[in-house]
């Protein structure tokens, strides 16, 4: 049996690739994962709607951490999808046979283990599965405080959820770790992606621009789509702001902790500083989502309330666009 | 945010078995070791929410289809969280096939393979579908 060290970490990319990295004797903490890999972002996608309802997304798009990662730390992966279910187990039972623990995509509905209550259909979870125990897979879930166990039924559901993003079976595990890395260039390279993502995407639903766009949006909710949508729109940018595996705030808590931990490392004073005034904007965040919810709860039926949010997103927008202008100016 | 503020509304969707953790700052203004948190209350209000709706809908349609306006796939498909895209590349039909067979005459005319492919999705037997029988919906625990 492979001895895997699980850590339960706040995001599930982030906290696979600090895990698995791990494993092969590179330590990466999760900000410094999710940093490198410029996963700081926000989005706002009124045209795609699940079960309805407009997206919202605080972080990058679902992988694009993992690759960004291995790209710049120099660390090789395998990365394989399959056709069914059955080839995708066979070639998972083969690589854990040989001791090699292997990250996979797959829909949290299906994961018997995980909090009932967050079971909806979220096709871009991420976990380790490390070895078997009798049928049933050992899985190092970040998000779970211990190692938990899959029976494979569930588990080939889960690899084979429909829905996008599609998992089609994907596994993943690393071929090639180096072992001493100097973290100053990966640290500048994904600064530099973050601020462009977040100040330069020239598109208005996308990064300070898109907390805008947003904050323009939920000022017309009541009249647009009513009390009752207006409520129900309102809840979803609560729940992918706070929801395991996507928080909002808490990923703007992460990148201050990553801002804190590059700059210790690289003794830039500044990266601190940033990271410090970082901490406060995600105290913004949450006091949004604290408001949200109240106005969800009441289902109040003015628009007031609705405006006062709008202009809560708009203070977010100044400041957060304030953090990432002085840290596109940083030298490193 | 700082330790003392990270949120710990603990609440009846998890009953406090599931922690989720956080990066907040000590005294110092540093972030050190992550802290772990029960729950949050807007966040509480909004998944609240969210099975509320679902709820909502299961019951909408149940009435649909014991009205004679929609087959048990509608309800089923509600019932499962699912959406019409979402079924259509489940069941491996197109989105109008399957709007299709939510309209009770075409239902009764499905072969048992088309019902034991829908049966298979939704997790229920395939008789059941066949009869029409509509299992109750319940919140997860």
């Amino acid at each position: 049996m492979t001895a895997f060290n699980h850590v339960q970490t706040a995001h599930c990319e982030s906290g696979v690739v600090s895990n698995l990295f791990r494993h092969y004797g590179l330590k990466i903490s999760e900000p410094m994962a999710f940093g490198i890999g410029a996963g700081i972002f926000f989005g706002h996608l009124p045209f795609v709607k699940v079960n309805g309802v407009p997206g919202t997304t605080y972080r990058i798009w679902p992988g694009a951490i993992f690759s960004r990662v291995c790209k710049r730390l120099g660390v090789k992966m395998e990365s394989r999808k399959f056709s069914t279910p059955e080839k995708a187990q066979t070639a998972l039972d083969e690589v854990i046979g040989k001791g090699i623990p292997v990250g996979m995509q797959s829909s949290v509905y299906y994961l018997p283990y995980f909090p009932a209550s967050y079971r909806f259909h979220f096709n871009a979870h991420n976990l380790v599965v490390f070895g078997k125990e009798g049928s049933d897979y050992l899985v190092s879930d970040p998000v779970m405080d211990t190692v938990t166990k899959i029976d494979p039924g569930s588990l080939a559901q889960a690899r084979f959820a429909k829905g996008f993003p599609e998992p089609k079976g994907k596994m993943y595990y690393p071929v090639s770790v180096p072992q001493n890395v100097d973290f100053t260039g990966p640290i500048k390279a994904g600064i530099k992606q973050a601020c462009y993502f977040m100040l330069k995407v020239p598109m208005p639903q996308f990064g300070i621009k898109g907390i805008r766009y947003l904050a323009k949006r939920v000022k017309q909710y009541p009249e647009k789509q009513g009390e009752r949508r207006a409520a129900l729109y309102l809840g979803n940018i609560i729940r992918m702001q706070e929801e395991i595996g996507t928080g909002g705030a808490g990923f703007r808590f992460m990148y201050a902790a990553f801002l804190q931990e590059a700059g210790t490392l690289l003794k830039n004073e500044e990266l601190i500083t940033i990271g410090k005034d970082l901490t406060l904007v995600g105290d913004l965040w949450r006091n949004f989502a604290f408001a949200a919810g109240r106005v969800c709860k009441a289902r109040v039926v003015d628009n007031s309330p609705y405006n006062e949010l709008g202009d809560m997103l708009l203070h977010i927008a100044d400041e957060e666009e304030k953090i990432f202008r002085r840290l596109s100016k940083v030298k490193i | 945010m700082k330790k003392e503020e990270v949120p710990q509304d603990g609440d009846n969707l998890h009953k406090g078995t599931f922690k989720q953790l956080f990066y907040a700052v000590d005294q110092s203004g540093e972030y050190k070791e992550p802290v772990t948190s029960v729950g949050w209350e807007p966040e509480n209000v909004a998944l609240g929410q969210a099975w509320e709706e679902v709820e909502h809908r299961v019951n909408e349609t149940r009435e649909q289809v014991l009205a004679g306006q929609k087959s048990p796939i509608a309800y089923y498909m509600e019932r499962t969280l699912l959406d019409l895209p979402l079924l259509a590349s489940k069941a491996g039909k197109f989105g109008w096939q399957v709007k299709r067979h939510m309209k009770p005459a075409v239902f009764k005319k499905l072969s048992a393979a088309m019902i034991a492919k829908y049966a298979a999705i939704f997790s229920i037997p395939a008789e059941v579908l066949q009869k029409g029988e509509l299992l109750p919906f319940q919140r997860p625990q």
